[in-house]
């Protein structure tokens, strides 16, 4: 059968690509004020084809994409749609050439039903008892099961990419984007993802899989668009490359590596959570139950998760934004604090680094220096005074941070929004590395940070544990957790698994305990 | 052609201090439209309006009379709003602050000694306190919605103001006039110069220089910045968005307070069943007009109270309405706030589908 | 007629401006819109309601011009908060110190004036109905097309697509907007809809309820419209009991004071405010129940990234 060749890259021969040509992107440039976006972009899409764009943040992976998706307006450049030159000026007419997308922040409305996200996107006209028959019929077809009637706000998060798949399988697409999908999946959900978009290429669908994760690209595409800094820098069968070099491509210089150093022997226990439990604040929050976990001086522990089993909540518990009910519940150093403040924690030697940047680490519309007396303007450094700030210390330290930590700015002081992604992480760490912690906790530490900037906080967290700090990680991203833990627990619906020794973990079974699935620890969380 | 807003990597400094005076000139550009419609030569009614007033002692005397309340309220407001709390309930605050002053003169005529002002004002910042501090521990205590219960408490208050002049407060030798007695000499605040002006005018100039040095200088002005700008970063700060609620509500009830008896009993010197014209309303406008900034408001309080002035000149030298200074001073608001969309925006105008292709 | 009879009579002619404010504000706020300033485009419509019934001699042409004014203040509010992003919070309350300006101004000639009533209309045999008769089929237009509205608002939300395109929109306007729903176009036609409806319910209080030009005669009905909308958490049947509850505590100081009930007129008067208080105080101490429903960009601004 000639079905396996198509379907598995491996036997597919370079050069050679099969499938008509249905979209070609020419020439496209997209100007964001002093910033190229796209500067002179190709790309050729066939049908039948799975193609990866490959590029780090901020490569302009996302623009091209809602260039060709109408979201966004090319400022030159040609859009070649069946042979035919088109422009698509908005997402309406995308969906009506045959263009669909899978949002990698989803599109979903909270508040509203499956049926009704999915009505939404399609042509008017459809009664409504018709959809939700289309509806069930079209998740039985793939195995995506939903039910039209629940309200999304109430659903999962594999379970709302599901409905961002079937509506856009609803609309009988030719082409489907899919932006970062697996970002959010377990390994096992994203497996299942995989097993959809081969058979929908099989169906001579045209997919256009956008990605940073290199082993499923080479898993599942059969051919990849490399960008770096706004232009195409490569175009190649990513399962002829190796991880090693498809990275190169994308970062542009040879990858870093961490250097791990020696875990000291049994450290004191710096951070000590015991039988931590809340419970969940409102509709939209999860509850957590009977947390115990020890975070020795001298080591890094990462705690694992998809995104919304209580990851925010944890960190809010453990900064002390939220009390918990019991002193005991938290200790820092040996004070039991879980009913002391987020101030008097950060007194005792605590730094916390939030997942969100703008908003909770950093206020947008403040100055860089104003922004540093947020987490410090209670421990000790003198910044305020009698209740008075000192500007000129907060500027002297605001250089400090800048030059220690590679922030770059186009001007001295700037405000916290005028920062890229990466700059603004590094100085919402530098800001906490800066007063030496004796207990470090952050949340998503390199989330939508660039490479070479998440290489360097990664450095930054060993080296702290590594000099007797206790430092705990919570991530979403394994590799970053594999690079820097020396013990994993994995948070799943608010409960936390058993830390283990990273060298005894494998990916497949965080995946498992990442689902809640896991059999061997004898229940996630209850091993108190 | 389309109207497009591109957003500036940063505010823009001199969009901040740009946006009131371009509001100014739309405004009067405005008013000037107007009074032509209205049939009047505009060059004479601006001149009216806006520069006459200040031609008289008496005029400029009557201007400080004015802005006092006007700078008073402002600054307590722009404390709020620079926290995210929206306090519209001033003009109760004010009601109540006159209110609970007035006690003292009213129901004890006879106590008359040198402490008899200063409790009299004591009193009124505590009633202005009082009335704002209902909404505050609402918001605090259920999270009801701030900005609907201290408006309503506005009428309350001047339903509660009006009981009593025409009730328990008339006064009894006032041949049924609804207004209360007159206040002694004890209970009233000594005039500045010789005219109309008092030392509520000092209150107000203290009130600006302490709110300056607060807001742009101390933890507590960095808080209440925090707070209203990123409540999830001033609560990762370790500040409490309760307290600032409770706190703002306070001192811009405390301040109001302190213009609603300083009012009675610098200027009107009894109570009647309305003892302002608006002014906790206007205060809204100063204090967005002087960019929530105290020395901001101190000039925006002058130039409100100009318009009120302004009016009243209009009225009765070319038979203008007065009620067009709340016209002007409503579109003064709208200008300001259209305005301030410059500071963090650049505007441009495109042409639907010119955009699309070149460049 | 009846003494209740007559409660229920003015009872509806208190409710009614508050309900025709009420469901226009909850489809603005459905959208995702928080607009302040209700009161204000509310005395508009009152002022030029009146102006346009002296000017055309028909009452019915008076309620045209009080809508048309109070879609003019909301155009004017629209272009600041969603075309300039200005702060909705401010921007409404500005409408509404313009509007009791622009009114006191405009009003000035027709202070003392003797208005055109809007009457109700006589239906043959119907309106002689005993009890019933007045009650259902002697009321005014305005009193059919208030509830006509309540069942419109109600039919289109949940019912239709361009329903669901308004709540889409007051959801998550960056997903309406990536789906290619034209946030600002929804937005703008809510809040002129709200400014209609705003309009039309001041014109109400100067053709029906009191048929004069009193200079500030909407007396805060436009705040209590905006927490009616709150009381009823977004829900167009809540906001009709709610204004009929609104209405009966409104016309309550009349009959007090018909019946003799020595409590001072201005206690009495107090009461609507006093009530609305209280009523928010009761049903935001649910807050999950508010959270749930509140649309989840209300008063948020949006700026399409093109």
């Amino acid at each position: 059968m000639t079905v396996d060749d198509t379907t598995n890259p491996q036997h597919g021969v370079v050069g050679e690509r099969r499938g008509t040509v249905l979209l070609d992107a020419r020439g496209i440039t997209k100007r964001f004020g002093e910033i190229l976006a796209n500067d002179t972009v190709s790309l050729t899409l066939r049908a039948g084809e799975i193609h990866a764009l490959l590029g780090e943040n901020g490569a302009g992976k996302s623009t091209l994409v809602k260039i060709l998706y109408g979201a966004l307006d090319p400022n030159a450049g040609d859009l070649v749609w069946q042979g035919q030159t088109v422009t698509i000026a908005s997402p309406a007419e995308a969906r009506a050439l045959g263009i669909g997308m899978v949002f990698q922040h989803f599109s979903l409305f909270e508040a509203l039903t499956v049926a009704e996200n999915i009505a939404l996107a399609l042509p008017p006209g459809q009664s409504f008892r018709a959809l939700s028959e289309r509806i069930r019929q079209v998740s039985r077809d793939y195995g995506l099961t939903l039910d039209p009637s629940a309200i999304v706000a109430d659903l999962s998060v594999g379970v709302r990419q599901r409905i961002e798949i079937v509506r856009c399988l609803l609309q009988e697409p030719k082409l489907i984007i899919m932006d970062e999908p697996t970002s959010v999946l377990t390994p096992q959900e994203a497996d299942q993802l995989f097993v959809t978009l081969e058979r929908l290429a099989l169906e001579g669908c045209a997919i256009l899989y956008i990605s940073h994760r290199l082993e499923e690209v080479q898993r599942i595409c059969h051919h990849a668009t490399i960008m770096r800094h706004g232009k195409v820098v490569m175009e190649c069968d990513p399962t002829k490359e190796t991880a090693g070099s498809l990275a190169r491509l994308m970062v542009g210089s040879a990858v870093h590596d961490l250097k791990r150093g020696v875990v000291p022997r049994e450290g004191d226990v710096r951070l000590a959570l015991k039988d931590l439990s809340a419970e969940a604040e409102g509709p939209f929050s999860v509850a957590i139950e009977n947390i115990d976990l020890d975070v020795r001086a001298g080591e890094v522990v990462a705690i694992a998760g998809i995104a919304g089993n209580g990851q925010s909540e944890l960190f809010e518990l453990v900064s002390g934004e939220r009390l918990s009910s019991s002193a005991d519940a938290v200790t820092i150093g040996a004070v039991p604090m879980g009913r002391a403040g987020i101030t008097k924690r950060r007194r005792a030697g605590a730094a916390f680094v939030p997942e969100e940047r703008l908003g909770h680490g950093a206020v947008p519309g403040l100055k860089l220096s104003e922004n540093l007396l947020l987490t410090r303007h209670s421990t000790g450094d003198g910044l305020v005074q009698g209740g008075f700030l000192k500007r000129d210390r907060a500027g002297a330290l605001e250089q400090r941070i800048k030059t220690n930590f590679d922030v770059r700015m186009s001007h001295d002081d700037p405000e916290a929004r005028a920062l890229s992604g990466g700059n603004l992480q590094k100085f919402v760490i530098g800001r906490e590395l800066d007063r030496q912690p004796d207990v470090l906790v952050v949340n998503q530490p390199t989330w939508g940070v660039d490479a070479g900037a998440a290489a360097l906080i990664r450095q930054e967290l060993i080296d702290l544990s590594r000099n007797g700090a206790a430092v705990l990680v919570i991530s979403q991203d394994l590799d970053e957790i594999f690079e820097i833990a020396d013990r994993i627990a994995v948070i799943s619906r608010g409960k936390l698994s058993d830390a283990i020794p990273a060298q005894k973990l494998t990916r497949e079974r965080v995946g498992l305990l990442m689902a809640g699935l896991d059999e061997d620890s004898g229940g996630a969380g209850d091993a108190a | 052609m389309r109207l497009e807003l591109e957003k500036r990597p940063e505010r823009s400094t001199l969009m901040a201090l740009l946006s009131p005076v371009i509001a100014i000139a739309l405004t009067l550009v405005t008013g000037a439209v107007l009074f032509a419609a209205l049939g009047q030569n505009p060059a004479v009614a601006l001149y009216m309006f806006f520069i006459d007033p200040l031609t008289a002692s008496w005029s400029l005397q009557e201007l400080v009379v004015k802005a006092t309340p006007l700078i008073l309220i402002g600054v307590g407001l722009a404390v709020c709003f620079l926290s995210n709390t929206w306090n519209i309930g001033a003009e109760g605050q004010f009601t109540a602050g006159a209110l609970a002053g007035s006690m003292l003169p009213i129901l004890l005529p006879g106590f008359e000694s040198f402490l008899t002002l200063p409790l009299m004002l004591l009193m009124g910042i505590a009633g202005g306190m009082l009335w704002g501090g209902i909404p505050a521990f609402l918001k605090v205590r259920f999270g009801t919605n701030e900005i609907l219960t201290s408006l309503m408490l506005v009428y309350i208050s001047q339903l509660l103001l009006d009981w009593l002049v025409r009730g328990p407060w008339r006064d009894p030798e006032g041949f049924n006039f609804p207004e209360s007695r007159v206040f002694s000499d004890a209970a009233t605040l000594p005039a500045l110069a010789d005219g109309r002006m008092h030392v509520g005018a000092i209150f107000a100039v203290i009130a600006v220089l302490a709110l300056s040095v607060v807001l742009l200088k101390t933890l507590k002005g960095f808080e209440i910045r925090v707070l209203g700008q990123a409540p999830r970063a001033g609560r990762f700060a370790g500040f409490s968005r309760n307290k600032i609620i409770v706190f703002a509500f306070l001192l811009s009830g405390g301040l109001a307070g302190l213009a609603g008896i300083s009012e009675v009993s610098g200027s009107v010197n009894q109570l009647t069943p309305v003892i302002s014209p608006g002014y906790g309303f206007t205060a809204i406008i100063v204090a967005f007009l002087g960019r929530l900034n105290p020395i901001g408001i101190f000039f925006s309080g002058f130039l409100l109270a100009l318009s009120y002035l302004g009016g009243e000149a209009a009225q009765v030298t070319l038979g203008i309405s007065d009620k067009t200074t709340r016209v002007f001073q409503g579109l003064l608001l709208f200008y300001v706030l259209a305005c301030d969309t410059l500071i963090l925006y650049r505007i441009r105008f495109t042409r639907p589908g010119v955009s699309a292709k070149g460049a | 007629m009846g003494a209740f009879e007559s409660i229920l009579l003015t009872v509806i002619t208190a409710a009614t401006p508050l309900l025709l404010a009420a469901i226009g504000e909850l489809v603005v706020e459905r959208s995702g819109v928080l607009n302040l300033g209700v009161e204000g485009m509310m005395i508009v419509g009152a002022v030029m309601g009146f102006a346009g019934a002296q000017a055309t001699g028909s009452p019915y042409l008076g309620a045209v011009f009080a809508l048309l004014s109070g879609m003019g203040m909301a155009l004017l509010f629209g272009f600041l908060t969603l075309h300039l992003v200005a702060n909705q919070v401010a921007t409404g309350l500005a409408l509404t110190l313009l509007g009791l300006g622009l009114s006191g101004m405009i009003g000035e000639a027709f202070v003392g004036q003797p208005g055109i009533r809007l009457t109700g209309i006589e239906i043959p045999v119907l309106s002689d109905l005993p009890l019933v008769g007045r009650l259902l089929f002697g009321q005014d237009v305005l009193v059919y097309l208030s509830l006509a509205l309540v069942a419109g608002v109600s039919y289109v939300l949940f019912r239709t697509r361009a329903g669901l395109i308004i709540r889409a929109v007051g959801d998550n306007h960056a997903s309406a907007h990536a789906l290619g729903v034209s946030v600002l176009k929804v937005r703008y036609l809510a809040v002129l809809f709200g400014g209609a409806c705003a309009g039309l319910a001041g014109g109400y209080l100067s053709l029906v309820y009191t048929p004069q030009w009193v200079e500030g005669m909407t007396a805060g009905r436009g705040w209590i419209a905006l927490a009616l909308v709150v009381f009823a958490t977004w829900r167009p049947l809540r906001v009709l009991a709610g204004a009929y509850l609104f209405g009966a505590v409104g016309i309550l100081q009349f009959h007090a004071q018909a019946h003799g009930v020595a409590i001072p007129s201005q206690f009495m008067s107090a009461l609507p405010y006093v009530a609305t208080i209280a009523v928010l105080v009761i049903i935001s101490r649910n807050r999950i129940l508010t959270r749930v429903n509140t649309p989840a960009c209300l008063g948020r601004p949006f700026v399409p990234d093109r």
